[in-house]
């Protein structure tokens, strides 16, 4: 059975049918987004690697403080920032951005237009990256949580991305469908919300700070945003275009996509500040969050409701199809992720949760759980399209997939457990803060093996990866129509 | 959808709202907070908080730059609210006043080990801080903070003798005979900061306890 036996089907809103002229179409924007997409994505899958290695590191020396301590740019509170910067702005900004490029292309069915722009960004966006994590390990983190990004890295990233949103919106100028289908409204947000949330904390944080908690405010309201803003309509529009794309039926309800996108809109950003539940703010600002945050329960069960009468009865082909497997967990684990943060946010649960490393869990079943895992799941369906080559080994996908499910759930499991106990102990202050901190240490230990086995996920996702590139430089190439034609051809013509 | 217009305003008004809701309005509220006047006992006016200066102020830089942000917070929460102040981390909840000088404000949102906010009150004694931060096994046995062996210099001890700043190390953590280990300037100045880390000021906003009771440390 081939990997990407998906059924490369008519029924997604505004897209393609058996005509062959617009199968033709297809196979020439697939074409024209060979470079910038790959660009951005390997760029991000390698940004991957090194902050997998970053995260180990320092879950190691979480329960083993003594590891690489002589060296003073491996110092957890440095290790720990780079990693956090290089998976948010070199895996998972990038990769997002990739996805972005290719499904706004396939959306507004255009030729990718000025590849070359894009590409530039994308080197200006790796330059100006690796400078700020080279900083951040010598010394120059800010300090300022999602934005530790020395100064004098940030504004390449921030011309890189001026250049992407360039090119989004030109291409979405240029489209030659009307209809909108969903995931580019998700896809157009992000890309307008993304510059306003990095510069207004550019501007406010760094280059002409604020007074005070202040900052705190705008640290808060930038951090939650980006993941928010970013991240999650990214994410989302990948899931509403790739379930009805690989089962081939359209989405559940088009109302429900219209209350699921506008209560999103309205309500993730004013989140924020339930961070500083407890913290040295007017009480209204953190109401005010806490409210925002309970009311998201219409979009994420809105969103689950959708997703999930779409998939109804098709749940067989999560066997068949690994895109569909890690977006399908993906779209899970955003209602999971989702309905945990609202509990949060809470100010009884806050109380308990907040300073622990229950929020260290929340934030992986969101940004991994969510976000890498479709992410994953598109490039399954992206990357064949775009290069013209089958997924070279079978076995490699599946030890992606299951790999990356396994560490993910022992990571976020336990460890979302382990900090409900630690909270729970440092709240009672009879219990001694070092007894509090040894009750972690089993979670913690726990925490660096799923990580090994997250790690192991992506060097198997690489690996396959650089084994069909490889191929893509092999004499052989496969004829556009038999990827077109979907499986069963694809496999026969394959072998 | 048909109308891009329609949703391109959409997009746009919906951030504009948090925008103004939690980035100008706490500007414009908290942006002008001024330090507290007020007089001791001896009838001199204090203003508080104050910016900090010299060897402290540095040491702020180092607090930012190794990123002890990630393990440490710098709030108390209120009475009743966790257990911050039983805990003798501070004796009132801090205020968004106590932070007017902070560069950056560094509140934290961890606390893998001990909230910081009084650290200067709880612990005055340079000599711990530097044994702690050489190797928190020797003050504290069990901690998971890291080492910071690259803030001391290990020297042959000279001719003069052993120097008076050289940190006392016995047992498993002694240094080879005719050797010290001496604190470089950075960990003076990340000792300094630490030092000057303290926030029981009666504030209008954030009184005192009255009854002072003989709080944990």
């Amino acid at each position: 059975m081939s990997a990407s036996s998906q059924t490369f089907s008519a029924l997604l809103p505004g897209d393609v049918s058996d005509d062959s002229s617009k199968r033709a179409l297809l196979a020439e924007i697939d074409a024209s987004c060979r470079v910038p997409v790959l660009f951005f994505v390997i760029s991000g899958l390698l940004w991957l690697l090194a902050g997998t290695a970053l995260a180990l590191v320092a879950s190691i020396k979480l329960h083993s403080p003594g590891f690489l301590a002589s060296w003073e740019f491996l110092t957890f509170g440095r290790v720990r920032p780079a990693h956090l910067n290089t998976v948010i702005y070199g895996f998972a900004s990038q990769t997002g951005i990739g996805v972005t490029l290719w499904l706004m292309c396939r959306l507004c069915r255009v030729p990718f237009v000025a590849p070359g722009l894009a590409t530039v960004a994308a080197i200006f966006w790796n330059i100006g990256l690796t400078v700020g994590v080279v900083g951040i390990l010598i010394g120059d983190s800010t300090s300022i949580e999602w934005l530790e990004l020395p100064r004098y890295s940030t504004p390449i990233l921030f011309f890189s991305y001026v250049l992407v949103a360039v090119w989004a919106i030109i291409t979405f100028r240029l489209r030659r469908e009307q209809h909108l289908y969903v995931s580019q409204w998700y896809l157009l947000a992000a890309i307008l919300w993304f510059p306003w949330l990095y510069a207004t904390a550019q501007i406010m944080l760094l280059i002409e700070p604020v007074r005070g908690v202040v900052q705190a405010a705008v640290n808060w309201w930038f951090a939650h945003n980006v993941l928010g803003l970013w991240f999650t309509p990214i994410g989302l529009a990948s899931i509403y275009y790739f379930i009805p794309k690989v089962i081939g039926r359209p989405i559940h309800s088009y109302y429900l996509s219209v209350l699921g996108f506008w209560s999103l809109a309205l309500f993730y950003n004013w989140n924020g500040l339930h961070h500083l539940i407890g913290g040295p703010m007017p009480a209204w600002m953190i109401t005010v969050s806490i409210v925002a945050s309970v009311m998201m329960l219409i979009p994420v069960t809105t969103v689950a409701i959708n997703h999930h009468m779409t998939m109804w009865g098709h749940f067989g082909k999560l066997k068949h199809s690994p895109t569909l497997r890690f977006v399908v967990v993906g779209a899970l684990c955003y209602t999971a992720t989702s309905l945990q943060g609202i509990a949060n946010s809470l100010r009884s649960y806050s109380e308990v949760v907040h300073f622990t490393h229950h929020t260290i869990a929340h934030a992986h079943l969101g940004l991994y759980g969510f976000f890498a895992m479709v992410m994953f799941g598109s490039l399954y369906y992206i990357i064949p399209r775009i290069t013209q080559r089958e997924w070279p080994s079978l076995g490699l996908i599946s030890l992606h997939f299951w790999a990356c499910f396994l560490g993910l759930a022992l990571y976020v499991v336990p460890l979302s457990l382990g900090g409900i106990l630690q909270g729970l102990a440092m709240n009672d202050a009879s219990v001694p803060f070092l007894k509090v901190v040894e009750g972690t240490l089993p979670w913690l230990k726990l925490r660096t093996f799923a990580g090994l086995l997250l790690g192991l996920g992506h060097v198997a996702f690489v690996g396959n990866l650089v084994w069909l590139l490889a191929r893509v430089f092999g004499p052989y190439r496969k004829p556009v129509v038999a990827i077109l034609m979907g499986a069963e051809t694809a496999a026969v013509v394959g072998k | 959808m048909k109308y891009g217009p329609l949703l391109f305003l959409g997009i746009l008004f919906t951030l504009a709202s948090s925008w103004v809701g939690l980035v100008l309005a706490p500007k414009q509220q908290l942006g002008g907070l001024v330090p507290n006047v007020s007089t001791n006992a001896l009838g001199a006016v204090v203003l508080y908080p104050q910016a900090r200066k010299g060897e402290a102020q540095q040491g702020e830089e180092h607090y930012r730059s190794l990123g002890c942000v990630y393990c440490h917070s710098q709030q108390v929460r209120p009475e009743g609210f966790g257990s911050d102040i039983t805990r003798g981390w501070g004796k009132r909840r801090t205020v968004s006043r106590d932070y007017l000088y902070d560069k950056p404000v560094m509140l934290g949102t961890s606390r893998t080990g001990p909230d910081l906010t009084n650290i200067g009150e709880r612990q005055s004694d340079s000599g711990w801080h530097f044994a702690h931060l050489y190797n928190p096994q020797i003050t504290s046995k069990g901690s998971v903070m890291p080492p910071y062996p690259f803030l001391f210099q290990l020297r042959k001890i000279g001719p003069g003798g052993a120097s008076t700043n050289a940190l006392k190390l016995s047992g498993e953590f002694a240094v080879a005979e005719g050797w010290e280990v001496v604190p470089k300037d950075s960990a003076r100045q990340l000792v300094e900061y630490l030092r000057s880390l303290k926030t029981s000021v009666d504030l209008p906003e954030a009184p005192l306890p009255k009854v002072q009771e003989g709080a944990a440390k």
